[in-house]
């Protein structure tokens, strides 16, 4: 039976250290859950109110849902478009080195930590979209989406920009396997009959590569949902809902990050950590999901 | 169909895939470009050994924050490839069962936390008591980095063959040698990718520290004491008003750009030799 002890010994930390995930699952529930709950009492006001003004003791979180679901939402539309076109032109247009090497730089700057891109953002973008990128969009000021107008170029759309070129390489790398996964004897068959590149991309590949490419999309628009710090120092940070996109906005993670160490009294502060339990069931409700999609379509094929 | 319009769409599809790579590429290299040119000037010896100067003395480096991102990396590993390595082990060394479900199902969607969440995480479960200190700065990071070392984990014990396995259990050797002496020496060089990618991605999280590491204008003396980072100084010299505070802000972010980007790229040069 000595043989055994070590076995067991081994088995009992083994198993523990994998409890600890539980554990720390459910910590980190309770101790939201637990210092938010003078927020909470305050009944559905704090998700539906509209002005956040702390000194009047007043929470609405609706802005900054509102700008996290605006700016997510919007980056994720673009990411969409932009990393399935990197996808096909990785998958179906180049291959052998050129691929290996174009996919490697995109994974490399996608491992940038997201304070240089949010320098970047302040120092080269946000005065870009306001001195090129908001002349044009004057044309399209009918539009209540570009109705308004920046003076520092810190705004919801800069904020959209910088989520795209954070979120694309995320999207375009989960794509770009799951069209590579594409049979080639489907492929070969269909140019067999003389289809052009675009129809056997259009007939076979994409629908062949769906899942795997919307797993794709809806994992970046988690990644999106939760970015913080870029997104903080490019949105402009004000807790106002506004159609225009050039308007500055807030988003959860970008309140939390800037008046946590401010919060004076409890109902501030559980407000704020009521806040970062929303982002959290939001956040891991669309990983979850994106996570099904790309097991299960890992599984299928 | 006409012949030239499926010609016109072939050229259409074309066109849009080259356009979407050039769109994201520029703006992504152009971040790389800022940063060198920008960080470049910054970077004297003084940047690297001495301590931050009050706005508006010039000089001063960063190099308490270069002390507190190791600090925090080290204790953050520290915490993590135990729990992380144990947890992997257990989820693919030992019989399927529904509590393993679970753990990998947990484990999947606590990949998708919120790096600031786990700061608010660490900072009610520690900082409330102890105040500011490295250890919840590490405790924070850790929440991320479990995750991601126990899903690349498993991946890299998965790939060791059975075969390895019955081999030394068929020896007579005991289930828990086999594994620590055949299995986790097998499946090393993927575990240390893990690690590796692990670290670069943790060495440059602002949020989950900016209410636990919290920042200190000195060295830190103890893990319990507030320590700085590079990224919790990038943001803050960034958001403020003094021109120099600026240039060093690139310059600290050229030296974490350079630590990140190395540590990936030996990763995957290591990991494309292997194969």
């Amino acid at each position: 039976m000595k043989r055994a002890q070590g076995d067991r010994i081994f088995w009992l930390f083994a198993f523990f250290s994998s409890l600890s995930v539980i554990i720390m699952f459910t910590l980190l529930f309770y101790e939201l859950l637990a210092n938010s709950l003078p927020i909470w009492s305050r009944g559905i006001d704090f998700i539906t109110g509209m002005v956040w003004n702390p000194l009047k003791g007043l929470f609405g979180a609706l802005p900054f849902i509102y700008g996290t679901l605006v700016t997510a939402s919007l980056a994720i539309l673009l990411s969409a478009f932009l990393g399935v076109g990197i996808a096909i032109f990785l998958s179906e247009i180049v291959s052998g080195g050129i691929r290996d090497t174009i996919s490697s730089i995109i994974e490399l700057v996608a491992a940038i930590p997201s304070v240089i891109i949010g320098l970047w953002g302040i120092f080269v973008l946000a005065p870009f979209v306001r001195d090129s990128l908001q002349p044009l969009l004057q044309h399209l000021s009918f539009i209540p989406l570009f109705s308004g107008r920046t003076l520092s170029g810190l705004s919801m759309l800069t904020a959209i920009l910088i989520l795209t070129f954070m979120v694309t390489p995320i999207v375009a790398a989960i794509a770009k396997d799951a069209l590579l996964m594409v049979p080639e004897d489907l492929k070969e068959a269909l140019y067999s009959l003389g289809a052009t590149r675009y129809e056997v991309i259009r007939n076979v590949c994409i629908p062949y590569a769906r899942q795997g490419i919307f797993g794709g999309v809806i994992l970046g628009y988690g990644r999106a949902l939760g970015e913080t710090m870029a997104v903080t120092m490019v949105i402009g940070n004000t807790p106002a809902i506004s159609a225009s996109l050039l308007n500055p906005g807030y988003t959860m993670a970008a309140v939390i990050a800037n008046e946590f160490t401010e919060a004076t009294g409890d109902v501030y502060l559980s407000a704020l950590i009521g806040i970062a339990l929303l982002l959290l069931l939001i956040s891991l409700a669309v990983n979850l999901v994106g996570r099904m999609i790309v097991w299960k379509w890992q599984q299928e094929s | 169909m006409e012949m030239a319009a499926r010609k016109l769409k072939d050229h259409a599809l074309t066109i849009y895939s080259l356009l979407s790579l050039v769109i994201i590429t520029i703006p992504l290299l152009h971040i790389i470009a800022t940063t060198v040119i920008n960080g470049a000037q910054s970077l004297t010896p003084e940047f690297f050994t001495s301590l931050p100067k009050p706005p508006g003395e010039e000089g001063g480096g960063v190099a308490n924050a270069i002390q507190g991102t190791a600090i925090l990396v080290a204790l953050t590993m520290l915490i993590s490839i135990p729990a992380a390595l144990l947890t992997a082990v257990y989820l693919s060394e030992f019989p399927e069962s529904r509590l393993r479900d679970l753990i990998r199902l947990l484990n999947d969607t606590f990949m998708g936390t919120p790096s600031i969440v786990a700061g608010v995480f660490a900072y009610s479960l520690l900082v409330t008591k102890f105040g500011f200190s490295a250890l919840a700065g590490a405790f924070a990071l850790s929440v991320l980095a479990v995750p991601m070392m126990v899903k690349t984990m498993e991946e890299a014990l998965k790939l060791v063959p059975a075969d390895i396995r019955e081999a030394g259990l068929s020896l007579g050797i005991r289930h828990w040698r086999v594994i620590t002496s055949i299995v986790l020496r097998t499946a090393m060089p993927a575990i240390a990718s893990g690690v590796l990618l692990t670290v670069a991605r943790i060495s440059g999280e602002t949020a989950p520290l900016l209410f636990t590491a919290f920042g200190n204008p000195n060295f830190a003396g103890s893990v319990l004491e507030p320590v700085s980072a590079l990224p919790l100084v990038i943001y803050v010299y960034a958001i403020s008003p003094y021109p120099d505070w600026h240039r060093k802000a690139w310059g600290a972010s050229l030296i974490l750009m350079i630590a990140v980007l190395s540590i990936n790229l030996i990763t995957k040069y290591r990991l494309r030799r292997k194969r």
